[in-house]
């Protein structure tokens, strides 16, 4: 994992990487990368929340806002989308 | 596929809205005759899906979000419509990873291959020389593989997967296997022998030893994710520490198969009538299967871990994998037949072999099988030939064309 990862920017603008596809399931979802092609997972319905809202959101820091996230959950959160950013299931939007 | 967390595992275990990895194999025509082929190929049914109905089944896989499907057979690059229905499912979100012995891999086709994301492709090869390769796959399947595989390196087709089935007589070539891979650019993938189909006729005398799966243990472990095992060897993890991997048995659960006549199945492994879940020409189609099946609902359920429940390796095993237990005549809820602890080989011992199921379906050849040595065979016959010859002699098919009549694989 880069040191880029280990803060992740709740503040900048986030988006589903163009090449992955979501599947949600009852603990959450499934994501497969085409480019990569690998599997990941999302382990709560409400992280699908955020995932799902990154696209139409200002900001990651938004998109767990509609989420219902409270601050006191935010760092688990931020932990999560920092590894999928790793595994480019989500990538910025200025870099597409 | 990396998965860490044993919650998510035990999630799987109950089943999820449509599998992770489904294996869809297209046509039971092959131009080879594998001695331990999982689905005893080689002739086309008269009853395989048509081009419209696979393409009703692709419709299916995009409205549930399969994201790819193992693509088998057979040799599923023979059916005429192949390409038309790899181009169909990648236009539906549908990724395609097909295995094939290589005979149809062209430079032409590679190129075509390299230029797709959304395909990927596996070529078995199941000996890391001619001769351990051809003993198992027959005469010449050396060279068309390591042909297709140059195609496929010189068209840019970085990371397509060398796929091996363990077997005593390959063991030993687990690095030279991986040498090879490393000289295409291409991942190394190894799977478990299981003696299904034309495998258990073979099984005995091919899957590899005690010793042999231990000195695999440890040399998967030293290569961790850069080698792929299909999540085969799961069984291993009763040596101690799990392999990557959901290291799960994940029949009916994440996995499932489509047999070329449209049959679904909860492994690939277990083509037969005990583990059949229905039909996609059914009313209900695949979705329908997948979700209401009574077989798959009964695999849904916590398993019962029979005699192996007393034992400190089961929580890590699991008891192994159902289909090896089914044809080697153990019972689905006793130990493995390959068990590290060796309880499989005790229970191999007294359990009756020749009343062992059968595989349901056999599209073998009618011609003589491959033939065999690894020099240790002074009569010349091969492996299983006695069992062999008893199931050749299958009822006439309305449909025995070769689908390969007048196909000559490019020379050189």
């Amino acid at each position: 994992m880069s040191t880029k990862t280990l803060g992740f920017d709740l503040d900048s603008a986030w988006r589903l990487h163009p090449q992955v596809s979501v599947r949600p399931e009852r603990f959450g979802a499934l994501l497969y990368h085409f480019g990569t092609r690998r599997l990941s997972f999302l382990k709560s319905p409400a992280l699908l929340t955020v995932v799902s809202s990154l696209d139409s959101e200002p900001s990651a820091r938004a998109a767990c806002a509609v989420a219902g996230i409270g601050a006191a959950e935010l760092p688990v959160y931020a932990r999560a989308l920092a590894t999928l950013a790793a595994s480019q299931m989500i990538c910025r939007k200025t870099t597409q | 596929m990396t998965v860490t967390a044993p919650s998510l595992v035990q999630e799987f275990r109950f089943g999820l809205e449509a599998p992770i990895c489904l294996t869809w194999e297209l046509t039971y025509a092959c131009n080879l005759s594998c001695v331990h082929c999982l689905s005893s190929s080689g002739r086309r049914d008269p009853a395989e899906l048509t081009t419209a109905e696979c393409k009703r089944v692709i419709d299916e896989l995009e409205r549930m979000q399969v994201f790819y499907v193992n693509i088998g057979g057979g040799e599923p690059t023979v059916r005429p419509d192949f390409w038309e229905l790899v181009d169909y499912a990648t236009a539906h979100h549908v990724g395609v990873k097909f295995s094939t012995n290589g005979v149809k891999i062209t430079p032409d086709v590679a190129r075509r291959l390299a230029g797709s994301d959304y395909i990927d492709v596996q070529i078995s090869l199941d000996g890391a020389t001619a001769e351990v390769n051809d003993a198992v796959r027959g005469r010449g399947s050396f060279a068309t593989a390591m042909r297709a595989m140059q195609h496929l390196a010189d068209a840019g087709f970085a990371g397509f997967k060398i796929s091996v089935v363990m077997t005593r007589q390959n063991a030993g070539q687990l690095d030279a296997f991986k040498v090879i891979a490393d000289r295409f650019g291409a991942q190394l993938r190894i799977t478990r022998l299981r003696p299904s189909g034309r495998g258990a006729d073979v099984w005995d005398e091919l899957h590899p030893t005690a010793a042999q799966q231990r000195e695999l243990y440890d040399w998967l472990m030293a290569h961790g994710e850069n080698v792929l095992t299909g999540d085969s060897f799961f069984h291993l993890a009763g040596y101690g520490q799990e392999l990557p991997g959901l290291n799960m048995c994940g029949a009916g659960r994440v996995v499932c198969l489509i047999d070329p006549v449209g049959d679904v199945y909860a492994c690939p492994f277990a083509i037969h009538d005990a583990f059949l879940a229905g039909n996609v020409r059914g009313s209900g189609g695949f979705a329908g299967v997948w979700r209401d099946s009574e077989l798959f609902a009964d695999l849904r359920r916590p398993q019962s871990g029979g005699a192996c429940t007393s034992c400190s390796a089961f929580d890590a095993c699991q008891g192994g994998c159902m289909a090896a237990k089914f044809f080697t005549g153990l019972p689905l809820d006793g130990p493995d037949p390959e068990c590290v602890r060796g309880f499989g080989e005790a229970a191999l011992a007294t359990a009756d072999s020749a009343g062992a199921p059968r595989p349901s379906g056999d599209h073998s050849h009618r011609r003589a099988p491959v033939p065999i040595s690894i020099g240790r065979r002074p009569d010349g016959s091969g492996f299983g030939e006695a069992s062999r010859r008893e199931s050749r002699s299958v009822p006439d098919r309305a449909c025995d064309q070769s689908p390969l009549a007048g196909f000559r694989p490019e020379a050189g």
